[in-house]
């Protein structure tokens, strides 16, 4: 029996289970962190820090923080929604964000955050970085333009399908993610069923010949924002 | 590859029992044996660990000082930290590539020379200075390195140059550097003169428990830079549970302008490790490590000797002391380039065989450290004090300093000085005192703590240098009349963007920004609202970073901003054209003929 733990969100009350992180507490009572790095089905990374809230005060990643009893969590002021807005509009400026040809478009959580937050354009000086494409498997498109080193390809590959397809490689700006082979994805074990194809948040892994399938207006955040099926819960009194 | 090759690789991993969380040593070894860390070498350190290519290439792309590319036999690596800079790092730049006739970043068509810039190497007193291999070398002019270059290029060999050897140990035969102690003032703790062993051995007749609170009652706290209770640490790892523990020594001394824990290291090593000894017992360790930074590699085969020397004294293995069932023993974990390997949690993955990113906290390393099990990471000085505690006495070391800042302090003092080197002075000692004493009045600047620290205007020179007034770990940078502070907080910016380890956003992406931004007023193209943009952006990445780089890293900005608004101030440009004055109208032009490949007319202008 786990104990149960008390604490607030913004005021809310919310109960927890002992080793729940504040994510995966709010998740559940229907309120929605920002997340990009984070998955339900995968240990949590800690590295976007999009899901920052301040926690009795002082900034932690809901994704990591543990919930912890009496805690004071504060989610939607105006000061956190800014500093996210910030480390949204760093990570449009860091790669190459085509979005008005990105067949990802309507279903990448990077563009869905950014309308929620309301970002018009970033602020911040484009770094237009030169980045590779990688084209060698049959059946998948990596294009590192689009990627934000969220790292949940690294912990599918291993976690839920139980290879070592990749990891990060570099340091600080030259950081990227590898392939666990010298010539690309196509002389790794990767195949087009493991679950690291469709885990990607942005289009930085495509599936090969699928192209534009839905079209727009139907796609997954055309029609309600991010998060909104966190809130459902929450609106049907969980 | 050849099959010799493949067996040599092999040959080093059974060294390290094929164990994957020697990376480092790995990686180091077979770089040393083959001259880079080709991708046949990875393949072949991966088959022979029994693990993923990428996992051996992930690691091995972390650090400065691997390379994946073919190097030439020596890789020079000048420092380009902004007291080399001051001291005219760039002339010694500009006769290396003139030279050699390449530029950083590339090799020799004859594969002797590679030329590299690196981050602080912990030698700002004797600034400029390089690395050649691991080898250091000091105090460089034009003439000086033109001279070590025509040598090596007639003979090859290192040793045979004509070098000076540095003062105390740094003559001893198995470092022969030129460095130098530049060890100006002995305080009361540290360079004191003390009778090894006896605080082993009064450790050792006392309970681990009280040994904690000896170290509790001194009120040592932590001389890395955040200050954190020693004993306090120690009763949290001592309690928590675990099938072993670890004591760790942080000796990476990355943070611009220190270089004090170089000279504990020359000069008293027994006092580090028997203080590491002492925390074995206390927290119920049998094995230390002490993580050197690979820029002191120079220092690895003495360090190795002092250990050597405390084994056949039965001051390290079984029975420590002669303390029934007291077993600990040291070794050493060489680095390889990488600043963020000094914060704790990063410096367990390395000592893991990881990159050096940081780890999740929580848990906390006390209670989940190295291999996941109780460890505790302190500084090089944190443990030289804890050995003059159990010898002297907890009060003793409680009436030296102040209140909240017991004992001595190492100050390691660069820059615009008239004496640069190591001080060691009681905690609460002001800044104006120092900078009499290092025969800096003038200083229109004073750094404080490094990189991370933050820069004090002359208004605030009165006050104490302890913990909770004007904090440091040691690094204490001085800037005399004519320094322009933004360009040293642009240094500074350089520096954290080389450093950062890229794991979370605010601090792989915000400070190439921030270091953009001071550009922008360097260059005379900063608009007013340039001002606030530093300021907000400064505030996110402090505010959302994962670890202690990034939550520092913006402090070059916002603490200039706040000493020396007035330099901002007086260089933003009023915008009178109704054109943005951040838009660069001429490299606009250039990047587009460069692109079309044709030259554009140019009108006006
Ligand atoms: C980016 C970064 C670099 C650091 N570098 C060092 C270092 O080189 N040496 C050191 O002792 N502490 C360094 N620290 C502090 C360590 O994380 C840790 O607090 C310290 O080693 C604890 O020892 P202490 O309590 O004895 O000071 C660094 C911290 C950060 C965030
Ligand atoms: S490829 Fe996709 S899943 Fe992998 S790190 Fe990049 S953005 Fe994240
Ligand atoms: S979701 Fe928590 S840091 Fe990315």
């Amino acid at each position: 029996m786990s104990a149960t733990i008390h604490f607030t969100i913004d005021g809310v009350e919310v109960t927890g289970k002992a080793g729940q992180t504040i994510l995966q507490a709010a998740s559940e009572a229907g309120i929605y962190i920002p997340r990009l790095c984070a998955h339900k089905d995968l240990t949590p990374h800690g590295s976007c820090r999009v899901c920052t809230v301040m926690v009795n005060g002082r900034p932690q990643a809901a994704c990591t923080q543990p919930v912890s009893d009496g805690a004071i969590v504060e989610n939607e002021t105006a000061e956190i929604k800014e500093l996210r807005r910030n480390l949204v509009e760093m990570l449009f400026v860091e790669g190459n964000h085509y979005c008005m040809f990105c067949e990802k478009s309507g279903n990448c959580e990077l563009q869905a955050l950014a309308y929620r937050l309301g970002i018009q354009a970033p602020r911040y000086p484009y770094f237009f970085p030169q980045r590779a494409l990688d084209a060698t498997h049959p059946d998948i498109f990596i294009d590192h333009n689009r990627c934000i080193l969220c790292g949940r390809c690294v912990r599918a590959s291993k976690e839920l399908d139980g290879k070592n397809v990749f990891q990060f490689i570099g340091r600080g700006a030259h950081k990227r993610v590898g392939f666990n082979a010298p010539d690309g994805l196509g002389h790794t074990d990767a195949a087009v069923s493991d679950r690291f194809v469709s885990i990607c948040p942005v289009g930085a892994i495509l599936k090969k010949r699928v192209g534009y399938a839905i079209p727009v207006g139907q796609r997954l955040f055309d029609k309600r924002p991010i998060g909104s099926e966190i809130e459902a819960r929450r609106a049907k009194g969980k | 590859m050849k099959q010799e090759d493949k067996t040599l690789i092999q040959d080093i991993c059974a060294r390290f029992n094929r164990d994957r969380t020697r990376m480092m040593d790995v990686l180091i070894e077979a770089q040393r044996a083959l001259g880079y860390l080709s991708s046949d070498v990875i393949d072949a350190i991966a088959e022979a660990l029994a693990i993923a290519r990428v996992e051996v290439e992930s690691a091995a792309s972390f650090y400065a000082f691997f390379s994946q590319k073919p190097r030439g036999k020596f890789v020079i690596r000048l420092c380009n930290d902004i007291i080399d800079k001051l001291k005219g790092v760039d002339r010694v730049a500009s006769a290396l590539r003139e030279q050699l006739g390449i530029d950083f970043g590339q090799t020799t068509d004859d594969d002797l020379f590679s030329l590299e810039w690196t981050s602080c190497i912990g030698m700002c007193d004797q600034a400029p200075a390089a690395l050649i291999n691991d080898k250091i070398v000091t105090r460089l002019s034009s003439d000086s390195i033109r001279e070590i270059v025509r040598s090596l290029k007639e003979h090859g060999d290192f040793s045979k140059l004509k070098l000076a050897l540095g003062s105390g140990n740094n003559s001893h035969p198995l470092v022969r550097s030129v460095v130098d102690n530049n060890l100006l003032q002995r305080g009361a703790v540290i360079f004191a003169p003390s009778e090894p062993s006896q605080a082993l051995g009064k450790a050792l007749a006392m309970s681990p428990t009280e040994v904690i609170r000896s170290i509790k009652t001194s009120r040592l706290r932590g001389r890395g830079g955040a200050g954190f209770p020693t004993g306090m640490k120690w009763e949290f790892a001592r309690n928590a549970t675990g099938d072993a523990r670890y004591v760790l020594c942080n000796a990476d001394e990355g943070e611009p302008g220190t270089f004090k824990d170089r000279v504990i290291l020359t000069e008293a090593a027994d006092l580090m490790f028997e203080g590491m000894t002492i925390a074995g017992y206390a927290i119920g360790s049998e094995q230390g490590i002490l993580y050197l930074r690979g820029e002191y590699a120079y220092l690895r085969a003495f360090l190795e000797d002092v250990l050597a020397q405390r084994r056949s004294k039965g001051l390290l293995g079984d029975n420590v002391g002669g303390k029934a069932g007291f077993n600990f023993d040291i070794r050493i974990q060489l680095g390889a380039g990488a600043y963020i390997c000094g914060e704790e949690t990063a410096l367990i993955s390395s000592c893991e065989g990881l990159r050096g990113d940081p780890k999740t906290r929580p848990p906390f390393p006390a209670q989940k450290g190295y291999l996941d099990m109780p460890s505790i990471v302190n500084n090089v000085e944190t443990f030289c004090c804890v050995t003059r505690i159990l010898d002297k006495g907890a009060g003793w070391f409680a009436a030296i300093g102040t209140t909240g800042s017991a004992g001595t302090k190492l100050f390691s003092v660069s820059g615009d000085c008239e004496r640069p080197g190591v001080y060691e002075l009681a905690f609460g000692v002001t800044l104006a005192e120092l900078l009499k004493i290092v025969g800096a009045e003038d200083a229109i600047a004073v750094q404080v703590g490094g990189a991370s620290g933050r820069m004090v205007n002359p208004s605030e020179y009165g006050k104490k240098l302890c913990f909770d007034e004007l904090a440091t770990g040691g690094s204490i940078m001085v800037f005399g009349p004519g320094r322009d502070v933004i360009k040293v907080a642009r240094a500074f910016m350089e520096f954290f963007c080389e450093e950062s380890c890229g794991y979370c956003t605010p601090c792989r992406v915000g400070n190439r920004l921030l270091k953009q931004g001071l550009e922008r007023f360097i260059r005379g193209m900063a608009e007013p609202s340039d001002i606030e943009y530093l300021e907000q952006l400064g505030k996110t990445v402090k505010t959302m970073s994962r670890c202690g780089l990034g939550q520092t890293s913006a402090n070059p900005v916002l603490s200039t901003l706040q000493s020396f608004r007035s330099e901002y101030e007086r260089r933003v440009v009023k915008n009178t054209s109704g054109l943005q004055p951040s838009f660069d109208i001429v490299k606009a032009l250039r990047d587009s003929e460069t692109i079309v490949k044709r030259k554009s007319v140019h009108v006006g202008h």
